[in-house]
């Protein structure tokens, strides 16, 4: 039996019932697109088309279409799958973290966030096939097949290997995760066409429901299933990063070779990663009418998170400056002196500003509770972790052991195209999801209606 | 699919309603077939006497699994198929291999459990389930009751339903 808090705030507004949420779930999924949502969807594709062409150019000339040099052999590319990775990363939090701790106010974001991961790490993901240059052929030595050589086999002693483990498993966990959310939902959406007499939507939901009935059996086992696969999910989302940031940590570059890289990694993904889903939340909420759903308390949650991984980052950034300084290591000391005052002192500074001392602003409620200033500063912490990555990346990099060979790193048109294909990409996998999938988890939040939701009038 | 088979179908409209209900037409002797909701409900299976699934021992068979062939395939890959000298560091040694073991024993365990899970509920995308009332995954509950397995009559059950808290009794065949 549910029971109502006083003093905490409700999950739901306006007095929705159950029919209610399945009405205005399914609507999105069941009308035709807006013009806003063709207009999005417009430029998504724009966007896609545009990067295509430069990562086909790449596919075509060679990874020497991009500006990476002999001392500076990875830049953008590995900059910007890490910070995709990181952003994937709120997603299974929100879904798996904040299930085992039963935390209630992620059932309206879960199914958004979750889907936000998704795309993200194929965006992620998209940055080493292309860094591999021979599209065909890399993805398949990265696995462990005999080889036609004779049978030498991948080097499972290398980060970068863990990480294709790391990252495809991530990838199909999360995806079953969030595809197990979707079944009871798509089928409310198929018997809601069956009631509609829309019989071609009906079988394609059905399909797509896998048949799902909703029996009482069904249902526990279904939440054994879920509860398991958060379970698994909390491990492996921690794991991924730590490995991401073991691609750096366990190589001898200064200013990569650092113990704190896991939990600083982990803590800035879950930083960088509320704050993308805040950014297409207040969008999503805002275009679908669903300010009862996702509110501002929902709002302020995600922004006090933001707080304190923002926090934890600011504390990793210092920790790594006076362990520099305390370990005693010239090059040790003069890879972090260069970060901050060498040429790309403006990357340095720019990351400090925009991750340690944006998000502080969070602490006063009203600033943590207004739209507008949330949609900025998160749109502010990503660009600020973007600059972190590239800060660890380029400057521990471009002056290396010996300065005849110092240089620096300039991005060629077909770095910034490789970008914008992975922006294309996720804006349009967002949008057709939003389209075509109910954007909250109707199964779940119908659970909590009666108890959380306001006060309905007797 | 079975022919001919009459069923009694109760509708409620609140889950504390129909759980106090399953447990006292449970009590009078009355035989439930299933009851379908739009979301879980909790209790509910211990109401119907239902025993604990045991997917989580599938689960984790399917990641013993996991860890075992990992670490097997890896040791046997880099210690006995094609040892390699590289700094004179073992060929084959644990640390290195527990994030690859992890991701593995994950995935089987994650992918195992699920698969098991869709074949024990009979879930295929080309099937259409038996539908006793479309409601039921919109917002109301329904207890359907097979006439076979039970010796009230129909009008019984359904006055029996209806005392106990049922909005609607409707009668199904398929």
């Amino acid at each position: 039996m549910q029971v109502t808090s006083a003093i905490r705030e409700p999950l739901v507004t306006g007095g929705k019932t159950v029919r209610d949420v399945s009405e205005d779930i399914s609507r999105q999924v069941e009308g035709k697109p807006t013009n806003l949502w063709w207009m999005a969807f417009g430029v998504s594709v724009v966007l896609l088309l545009y990067g295509a062409y430069c990562f086909w150019m790449l596919l075509w000339n060679g990874v020497g279409v991009w500006g990476l040099n002999k001392t500076v052999g990875w830049a953008w590319d590995i900059t910007n799958f890490v910070w995709w990775v990181g952003i994937g990363h709120a997603g299974t939090l929100i879904s798996a973290i904040l299930l085992l701790f039963r935390q209630r106010w992620r059932m309206s974001i879960n199914r958004a966030a979750e889907a936000m991961t998704i795309f993200a790490v194929i965006c992620a993901a998209s940055f080493p096939l292309a860094h591999m240059g021979r599209l065909w052929i890399g993805p398949i030595w990265s696995l462990p097949l005999p080889n036609t050589f004779g049978s030498l086999w991948v080097n499972f002693n290398s980060p970068l290997l863990w990480d294709v483990f790391a990252i495809s498993t991530y990838f199909s966990v999360s995806l079953v995760f969030w595809y197990m959310g979707l079944i009871p939902d798509f089928a409310v959406i198929r018997d809601r066409a069956v009631r509609m007499g829309d019989k071609t939507r009906a079988m394609i939901y059905n399909a797509l429901s896998f048949g799902w009935q909703g029996g009482a059996k069904t249902w526990m086992r279904y939440e054994s299933v879920a509860l398991i696969l958060a379970g698994l999910s909390t491990p492996l989302v921690l794991s991924v990063h730590t490995i991401v940031s073991m691609d750096f940590a366990t190589s001898v570059i200064p200013g990569w070779h650092t113990t704190i890289f896991p939990p600083y990694f982990v803590a800035g993904a879950i930083f960088s990663g509320f704050a993308m889903v805040l950014t297409l939340l207040l969008i999503t909420r805002k275009v679908f009418k669903l300010e009862d759903y996702i509110t501002i308390y929902h709002i302020e949650l995600m922004n006090i998170i933001i707080i304190i991984t923002g926090s934890i980052v600011g504390v990793a950034y210092i920790t790594e400056f006076f362990i520099a300084w305390y370990g005693q290591v010239p090059a040790e000391q003069y890879a972090f002196i260069n970060r901050a005052t060498g040429p790309y002192w403006w990357a340095y500074w720019s990351m400090m500003t925009c991750n340690v001392i944006s998000p502080q602003l969070f602490w006063f409620k009203k600033i943590r509770t207004n739209l507008v200033a949330t949609f900025i500063i998160t749109i502010i912490v990503n660009i600020g972790m973007w600059f972190e990555r590239f800060v660890i990346i380029v400057t521990s990099l471009h002056r290396d052991y010996l300065p005849s060979s110092w240089s620096m790193f300039h991005p060629t048109k077909y770095d910034i195209g490789q970008y914008i294909f992975t922006f294309g990409l996720f804006f349009t996998a967002f949008l057709l999801f939003a389209k075509f999938f109910p954007v909250i988890n109707m199964a779940e939040v119908k659970s909590i209606v009666k108890a959380t939701s306001e006060k309905k009038k007797y | 699919m079975e022919s001919n088979k009459n069923f009694v179908v109760g509708i409620f409209d609140d889950e504390d309603v129909l759980i106090h209900a399953v447990e006292s037409v449970r009590e009078k002797g009355l035989h439930i077939h299933e009851v379908y909701s739009p979301f879980p409900v909790h209790g509910l299976d211990e109401a119907l006497g239902y025993k604990r699934s045991r997917l989580p021992i599938a689960a984790f068979m399917f990641g013993i699994t996991g860890t075992i062939l990992a670490l097997f395939t890896q040791t046997w890959m880099l210690g006995y198929d094609w040892p390699m000298d590289i700094g004179g560091k073992n060929h084959a040694s644990l640390p290195p291999f527990i994030p690859v073991t992890f991701e593995f024993t994950v995935l089987l365990s994650a992918f195992g459990m699920v698969i098991t899970f869709l074949i024990v509920s009979n879930m295929k995308p080309y099937s259409w389930p038996r539908q006793f009332d479309l409601r039921s995954t919109d917002d109301k509950h329904v207890m359907a009751v097979d006439l076979a397995t039970n010796k009230m009559s129909k009008d019984e059950i359904g006055r029996l339903l209806k005392e106990n808290g049922a909005s609607e009794v409707n009668e199904k065949n398929f």
